[in-house]
């Protein structure tokens, strides 16, 4: 005998476990539909990979796994999926999933499927694959995915594999029959499970309630690698940490896992389960459910297809809904009510109890908390359930959390042994649902707060860098300014023409202020600077084409403006000249009319521009920018029919470009302004 | 169909089921009284619960709580009966009536009712009549077999007809103990009519009946046996180391403090009220060992009758303060996970 350890607190409920077991587990044969959730497992739910109308074959993968936590789903039988929706699911919450409605043929066909009999012949890699193409999750009760339990790394040394037989919550026994009719199978699972972890000891747990199950497997244990460990009935050894205590007397820290301590806790039917997936190459499409309660005249228990509905496998035992006073889906201690007899068996199934009132009364109303300690001495992680209740109701989520209110592992004992029928562990889980959810709102609040502040930070730093720039461009338009002053060559000919033009209006406001004696020397003074500034910007041009700079337009466009000041200098020269023989020497009057007709007609066009309606205004300048395209699309064709660098052709189509944007600007301006 | 959330088990134990348990097992030691000192505390406990029930509907009523459903607790019954054992038979009507007023209204509803209070009620009202009316507080009647025992018409007399009834009073083994300073014990005992074969006459059986009511609550787990087995050994212990081998100092022997005045009608049925003591485990021995010595240093050094009550009234004080430096240790923690 080994030595076993205690844990603290605990109850001892009526087991009412012998209902159960008076008859073989029975099969619950096909029924007429099936209904497979896609989430049977703690993760990600797995992604459907059939349609509707489809025809599927037993053990058929129905759904893949999304993700590293997660596991595939099978078809339970043969026939046809009917619908891939939401329905109604087991689940504490009471609400609805995707499943796969699979209308079943009766004919039950198998897919092609392959066992490996000598598990040995696969390495770690294959066997876990296996295991999680299998659809393998933990089977008594949490489902969480074997194979990653399983995944145990190579630099973790596992002590203890422990399977676990305990079943200690009252009523259930479908561990209980499992171990009694398939001991041989447990065995295996367990050695090829302990196979994979590698552990220095492999132990099965069974309480000394289950005579039968303990004499099963010693009779089906053939070698001494694994060890069957019997300890004193107590609710909740069943439970993964309370189990580690008892067995080797480490508990699993607090948020930690059991390889924390060395050790790797699976359940009998999971090991079942391993054992069919390597062995048999079946995957998990069963499994054994107890349905009890004095609700039903034959309780038992039943090998049932995953997807059966719960109300078909109640059929089966004899249900009499009428007795019921409500559907409990596992024990009475950990299990929760079940929203509507249509919903399916699941992996974690391991129990359907249908109690009458009087099996299990409907609670009376909570009392006042007197302090009795009765829920501290049976808690079995120590905790004080009394204070945590007084914390909860106070909703002093720091006391509860200084209180370990997150290591309550819900088992209700506490609830059990209250006098004043104080439902604890509705608080408790109430409790935990409102921290998590404070601490998923103040995790966005902080998310928030960091993009608020990330951004601010970014405006700032743009608008420095702007300012930069600015300054940065400022002080070398200055120093072009000075160098253009000094004669030398310029970067930037826009700005140091502008400059210039600058320069010379000031000068020349100033020459004309100073020289207005002569005002024919000072109209032909500026043809001649107008006719300088055009060579000059001519030469600029020609230069920026040769260079292929982006300029090219710009500098076009000066040259054009230049052509147009001279040729109004030009104009108001001739305009003036007639004037000046006039009243000197009698000279040709024609072209001064001339000029006079054209500065009249300029000066018209103006304002016959100004008295223009917006529209209008808008029309005349997208006809102009048009016009303007035009021409640079007739140089750019020039240029390229004359081969031209492509420097030039390229700046040419810049030009262009930028021209159809404005073009397409106007066009809207203009539609904006008709339409306003 | 129900929906509920789990368990949907529940166990046997109802918090009715406890305080009828408790109310039972004052039984062989209200019999003893009886027998020992007359009808007195019977008459002081109908009284007593006729009162408590009444005020406790009226605080219910005027809380607005339902009434019928709260009675059914039973802890106004146990209330009254713990204080009407703890009161000196043939007491006046009044003077129960205050109590129970006191225990009852001050000492639960006014902190929010039961589970609320963080005092003994039954204490808070024995503790204000000693303060407030010391002479009735300390008139015991003598035991059967030391003086005269008065029958039941005479009980009813003295209770509601206070003014006629004329009885004998006489010092508690107690009070002769502590007033002795000249006398060994042994000649102390010889000279004095209460003393029986371990402590006072009477008294001594009284204790024993109490202390088998005590038993039998710890077989039926109404309570644990921490703090009643801690205040036991810390209050023999005490009496032990200044026995002084029966000088004319001595504080008296273990035995004599074990099974004098309320003992073990504190140990079992005034230390073990849940509401007002330290919860966990160790902090239940703690509270436990301190009653015992307070109780003996009450006992010896002060000027009370007996020391059960203060003594229990103060650590009341201090249970809030034991359960926060005794919470245990959570599974997988380290270390006992205090608010640090």
């Amino acid at each position: 005998m080994m030595r076993t350890h205690s844990f603290h607190g605990g109850i001892h409920p009526p087991e009412n476990k012998h209902q159960s077991t008076r008859s073989p587990i029975a099969d619950a044969g096909i029924p007429p539909q099936l209904i497979v959730p896609l989430s049977q497992h703690i993760g990600a739910p797995a992604a459907p990979v059939v349609r509707a109308g489809e025809r599927v074959l037993k053990g058929q993968v129905i759904a893949e796994p999304q993700g590293l936590v997660s596991v595939p789903v099978h078809a339970p039988s043969s026939g046809t999926v009917v619908a891939v929706e939401d329905r109604l699911v087991p689940h504490i919450s009471g609400h609805t999933a995707p499943c796969i409605v699979i209308d079943t043929d009766g004919r039950d066909e198998w897919i092609a499927h392959q066992g490996t009999p000598d598990y040995r012949a696969l390495d770690k890699e294959a066997l876990l694959a296996r295991i999680r193409n299998a659809g393998i999750a933990g089977m008594g009760g949490a489902g969480f995915p074997s194979a990653v339990k399983l995944a145990v790394r190579d630099d973790v040394t596992i002590d203890t594999l422990i399977i676990n037989g305990t079943e200690c919550e009252p009523y259930i026994t479908a561990d209980d029959m499992l171990m009694r009719e398939r001991a041989a199978e447990i065995i295996t699972g367990a050695r090829i499970l302990a196979y994979l972890v590698k552990p220095g000891e492999t132990l099965i747990g069974v309480e000394d309630n289950k005579p039968e199950s303990i004499q099963a497997l010693r009779d089906a244990l053939d070698g001494d690698d694994i060890r069957i460990v019997v300890f004193p009935t107590k609710y909740p050894s069943g439970g993964e940490k309370q189990l580690i205590e008892i067995l080797t007397g480490k508990q699993v820290p607090s948020g930690g896992l059991p390889a924390d301590v060395g050790v790797v806790c699976q359940n009998v039917g999971s090991a079942v389960a391993v054992y069919e997936a390597i062995i048999e190459g079946k995957p998990l499409i069963s499994r054994v459910t107890t349905v009890t309660g004095e609700s039903v005249s034959e309780p038992q228990n039943f090998e049932v297809l995953i997807g059966t509905p719960m109300a078909y496998l109640l059929a089966k035992a004899g249900y009499q809904s009428a007795k019921n006073n409500r559907l409990i889906m596992g024990g009475p201690m950990m299990g929760f009510t079940v929203p509507d007899p249509t919903v399916p068996i699941i992996k974690t199934t391991n129990c359907l109890l249908a109690p009458t009132e009087a099996e299990l009364p409907t609670p009376p109303p909570a009392q006042a908390c007197i302090r009795c300690g009765l829920c501290a001495n049976a808690c079995p992680v120590s905790l004080l359930p009394q204070q945590l209740f007084w914390f909860a109701q106070g909703k002093e989520y720091e006391k509860l959390e200084a209180h370990n209110l997150f290591d309550c592992i819900e088992c209700g004992a506490c609830s059990y042994v209250c006098p004043s029928n104080i439902p604890l562990v509705q608080y408790y889980r109430a409790s935990k649902a409102e921290i998590l959810q404070q601490r998923r709102d103040h995790a966005k609040a902080e998310h928030s707060r960091q993009r608020f502040e990330a951004r601010l930070e970014r405006l700032e730093r743009e608008e420095e860098e702007k300012a930069a720039k600015r300054a940065a461009r400022k002080q070398a338009a200055e120093a072009r300014a000075r160098e253009d002053a000094g004669g030398g060559g310029s970067d930037d000919p826009i700005q140091a023409a502008i400059e210039r033009a600058k320069a010379k209006k000031a000068a020349q406001q100033s020459g004309t202020d100073a020289g207005t004696a002569n005002p024919l020397e000072a109209l032909e003074k500026a043809v001649v600077s107008a006719q300088k500034r055009l060579d000059t910007a001519n030469d600029k041009l020609a230069q920026a084409q040769a260079d292929g700079s982006d300029l090219v337009a710009a500098l076009t466009t000066g040259v054009e403006k230049t052509r147009a000041k001279l040729a109004t200098a030009q104009d108001a020269l001739q305009a003036y000249r007639p004037q000046a023989d006039d009243t000197g020497v009698a000279a040709t009057a024609t072209p001064a009319d001339a000029a006079q007709l054209a500065i009249e007609k300029a000066l018209a066009a103006r304002n016959a521009e100004a008295q223009l309606s917006p529209s209008e205004k808008a029309r005349a300048s997208l006809a102009n920018l048009e016009q303007r395209l035009q021409k640079s699309r007739d140089k750019l064709a020039q240029s390229q029919a004359a081969g031209d660098e492509p420097k030039i052709v390229e700046a040419l189509e810049a030009t262009v470009e930028r021209l159809t944007e404005k073009v397409e600007a106007a066009r809207k301006q203009l539609h904006t302004t008709e339409s306003a | 169909m129900l929906r509920i959330t789990s368990p949907h088990a529940h166990g046997p134990l109802s918090t009715q089921r406890v305080m009828q348990t408790v109310l039972l097992a004052t039984l062989p030691g209200v019999v003893v009284l009886t027998a020992f000192f007359g009808f007195g505390t019977l008459v002081n406990i109908l009284w007593g619960s006729l009162v408590a029930v009444a005020l406790e509907a009226l605080a219910l009523k005027l809380r607005g709580r339902p009434v019928g459903f709260y009675l059914k607790d039973c802890s106004a019954l146990v209330t009254a009966f713990l204080l009407c054992i703890a009161l000196p038979p043939y007491s006046p009507w009044w003077l129960i009536a205050v109590g129970i007023a006191s225990a009852i209204l001050l000492g639960k509803h006014f902190y929010g009712g039961l589970g609320y209070n963080p005092f003994n009620p039954a204490m808070v009202g024995y503790v204000i009549l000693l303060i407030s009316f010391p002479l009735q507080m300390t008139s015991w009647a003598p035991p059967r077999g030391v003086g005269e025992v008065p029958g039941l018409l005479e009980a009813l007399q003295a209770c509601f007809l206070p003014a006629t009834y004329d009885g004998t009073t006489m010092a508690t083994p107690l009070d002769v103990l502590r007033q002795n300073n000249s006398l060994l014990m042994e000649d102390l005992w010889a000279q004095s009519p209460v003393f029986g074969r371990w402590a006072g006459i009477g008294w001594e059986w009284v204790n024993i009946a109490f202390l088998a009511g005590g038993l039998w609550l710890l077989q039926q787990r109404i309570f644990t046996w921490h703090a009643p087995v801690a205040m036991l050994a810390s209050l023999a212990l005490l009496a032990a180391i200044f026995y002084d081998g029966g000088s004319s100092a001595s504080g008296g022997s273990p035995l004599f403090h074990l099974l004098s005045g309320a003992t073990m009608f504190g140990a079992f049925f005034i230390i073990t009220d849940p509401v007002s003591s330290a919860v966990s485990v160790r902090g239940r021995l703690i509270y436990g060992a301190l009653i015992g010595v307070l109780i003996y240093v009450i006992r010896v050094r002060g000027n009370y009758p007996d020391a059960v009550a203060f003594a229990v009234l103060i650590m009341n004080f201090a249970a809030p303060f034991i359960d926060y430096y005794t919470q245990p240790r959570t599974y997988g923690h380290k270390r006992a996970g205090r608010e640090d």
